[in-house]
């Protein structure tokens, strides 16, 4: 059953993800990448950890992609994209060094049951076994992890310094 | 002082120089703030030394050398182990002196170029400071999280520098090409990241190597995993094939951030990079060992072909840049003592003598985007002598001139190479340092050999009190590790005494 919903959520976020490229209105494409995500707080669900698959819907389908959809609407970006880079021979290419990663993905893991015996998939297991799902991200964020966790603050400072610089008018 | 990581709060003082920047590049910030409303009343006439942009060019140079005590401080501080996510070892205290050196270099050739293009100075400067401190992150990171995050605080304070020049379309075209394909780039550098935390269950560079070296890593994972990791990496450093954004980048970008940008993100990139081969993946060679030959072999020679028929100076070192990131990185597949010490010495040889040479090409400039073209520079070294002899000085060091600190560089990089038995790449460098005196000594042609345009062409060209400052700085050191580069070698060796699994 599980394996089943896995493969369903799969097909459904690699579909999505493919929607969200080739798709030619924007809010299309974002349409699309919603599903993505959603699909993957699915495949979030059947890992057992609930508080990511949660945190994937309410932060990423939910807040970021709604902003996305404003400011695609107040742009005025919401009709069809101008095809200058989606050209037959770009197409071609794309496809070709797409297609030859994901071959390359799928030769070196033909075969590997890594999803479920990999040394990641272990210490994630022992976390969530020991500290139940929120703790097992809880815990480390704020003791072996809170160096980057400062960092992501200066992070987020820069990005809106920046921001604001090359937004604000000039001459104001 | 000893820091033990199982207690949080010694990471305040492993990260003091950072922490440091960080605070004060705030404080620049907030003073450039309250001190918009005089800049803008004042005529475009005036001193740049004098102007209120000035204050904060001077304030955000106090803060550089206060992160460079904080740094030397660090010196007498010791670490139990060597597991934490920071590392407190000579090889991040040298890069340190790099990275810091060339951000005090760019805020000191910045003054007049943020005055005459009226660019606001608090940000300027405030950004510069934090992107700085990105960039020391990722020198002193022990695990891939860090670096990421060092990685993306340097970027996106750059990708804002680049777009920063308001009145200049160029910049801005720039900018979003940088924010774009640095985006991507990041892209592969955390799937990378992921791949090898789901192949060996850390990231953790020393825990990385161990299950490496224990043969636990999941193999195809790891493959997979090292190679968008290399892909990252030689996008920020701009490696052939991962090069297409450079030259148009480096062109539209204010030319003190091409400085920057050029000098201190590519050593910053080189460090981390260093780092995580030698550390993390000494025994996964057979996987990033022809990635990063091949990356290096095509860097220096397509680099330099493309680099002959520039004509303008700044798309010129963007190539030469290019072409400086395939030699750095021969020193990455020879991977020995020589070679770390090399790229060290390499690195702090490189910021001096680009950012000195971008110093000249910005007052060459005007200190705008005019008068890039090499024909702009006939006659310039006989109207200008003192400028000229140092942009003579800066080119014959870049192409690696015996009695210059690049000439010194090159020699490590071929001797940490033959230490490693790389005879084919040794050579490709020889051939390649042959064909880029093509280029550079084309400039110092125009400006020896041949009469201006208009007889007083050049007699505009001013170097005000800070650009001075640097230019005597850079000289004096690009001559002096030229001609005793014993010092600095020694140093550097010293550095990187101990760092991961070099071969000695």
């Amino acid at each position: 059953m599980t394996t089943v919903l896995f493969y369903v959520f799969a097909g459904i976020a690699i579909g999505a993800a493919i929607g969200v490229v080739i798709s030619r209105s924007p809010v299309g494409s974002l349409l699309f990448m919603v599903t993505t995500l959603a699909a993957i707080a699915g495949t979030f669900v059947l890992m057992e950890a609930h508080f990511l698959a949660a945190v994937q819907v309410i932060v990423y389908a939910g807040a970021i992609m709604v902003l996305f959809l404003f400011v695609i609407m107040l742009l005025n970006l919401g009709h069809e994209a101008q095809r200058d880079l989606k050209g037959g021979a770009f197409a071609v290419v794309a496809a070709g060094v797409g297609g030859a990663m994901a071959g390359m993905l799928a030769l070196q893991l033909r075969g590997a049951d890594v999803a479920a015996t990999g040394a990641g998939a272990e210490a994630i297991a022992a976390a969530t076994a020991e500290y139940g799902a929120v703790g097992a991200i809880a815990r480390p964020l704020y003791t072996t992890y809170v160096v980057p966790f400062e960092i992501t603050g200066i992070l987020l400072l820069v990005a809106i310094v920046g921001a604001v610089v090359l937004a604000k008018r000039s001459d104001a | 002082m000893e820091l033990d990581f199982s207690r949080g709060v010694h990471y305040w003082w492993a990260l003091l120089p950072e922490i440091v920047l960080c605070i004060w590049g705030m404080g620049v910030l907030i003073v450039g703030v309250s001190k918009r409303h005089r800049q803008s009343g004042e005529d475009a006439t005036g001193d740049p030394t004098l102007s209120g942009a000035a204050d904060l060019g001077w304030l955000a140079l106090f803060g550089v050398l206060g992160a460079a005590f904080a740094n030397g401080w660090l010196y007498g501080v010791h670490e139990v182990g060597s597991g934490g996510m920071i590392a407190v070892d000579r090889f991040r205290l040298f890069a340190n002196w790099i990275l810091l050196g060339a951000a005090a270099l760019t805020i000191l050739i910045s003054f007049a170029y943020v005055y005459r293009q009226r660019l606001q100075a608090g940000e300027f400067y405030g950004l510069i400071l934090l992107a700085t401190a990105g960039m020391m992150f990722m020198a002193a990171a022990r695990d891939l999280i860090v670096i990421f995050l060092g990685l993306e605080v340097m970027s996106v304070g750059v990708y804002a520098l680049t777009a920063f020049n308001r009145r200049d379309r160029k910049s801005a075209e720039a900018g979003l090409k940088y924010f774009l394909l640095g985006a991507f780039a990041t892209g592969f550098l955390l799937y990378g990241i992921a791949l090898v935390y789901g192949a060996t269950g850390s990231t953790n560079v020393a825990a990385i190597g161990a299950s490496v070296s224990a043969g636990t890593a999941t193999p195809g994972l790891l493959a997979i995993g090292i190679a968008m990791l290399t892909i990252g990496f030689g996008f920020k450093v701009a490696a052939v094939p991962f090069h297409m954004w450079t030259p148009d980048v480096y062109e539209g970008a204010p030319a003190p951030v091409t400085a920057f940008m050029s000098s201190a993100v590519k050593a910053a990139a080189f460090v981390a990079f260093l780092r995580v081969i030698v550390v993390a993946f000494p025994e996964a060679d057979d996987v990033w060992y022809p990635i990063v030959w091949w990356l290096a072999a095509l860097t220096m020679v397509a680099a330099n072909l493309m680099a002959l028929v520039q004509s303008n100076v700044k798309r010129m070192l963007a190539y030469s840049s290019i072409a400086h990131a395939g030699y750095l990185l021969v020193a990455i597949t020879a991977s020995n003592t020589n070679a770390a010490a090399g790229l060290l010495f390499y690195l702090l040889v490189y910021t001096l003598m680009n950012t000195g040479a971008f110093a000249i090409v910005i007052g060459v400039a005007h200190q705008a985007e005019e008068r890039l073209q090499v024909e702009d520079y006939a006659g310039f070294g006989w109207a200008q002598p003192l400028l000229g002899v140092s942009l003579t000085i800066f080119l014959l060091s870049l192409a690696g001139f015996p009695g210059t600190g690049g000439f010194m560089g090159k020699i490590y990089l071929l001797q940490g190479a033959a230490d490693a038995e790389q005879w084919r790449l040794a050579v490709i460098l020889v051939l390649a340092t042959v064909a880029s005196y093509w280029y550079y000594l084309r400039i110092a042609w125009f400006m020896w050999m041949k009469n201006p345009a208009k007889p007083d062409q050049h007699a505009l060209v001013v170097a005000p009190l800070p650009m001075q400052l640097a230019l005597i700085v850079s000289v004096a050191l690009v001559l002096y590790t030229g001609l005793f580069p014993s010092a600095a070698l020694d140093f550097a060796r010293a550095s990187v005494a101990g760092l991961g699994a070099l071969v000695p």
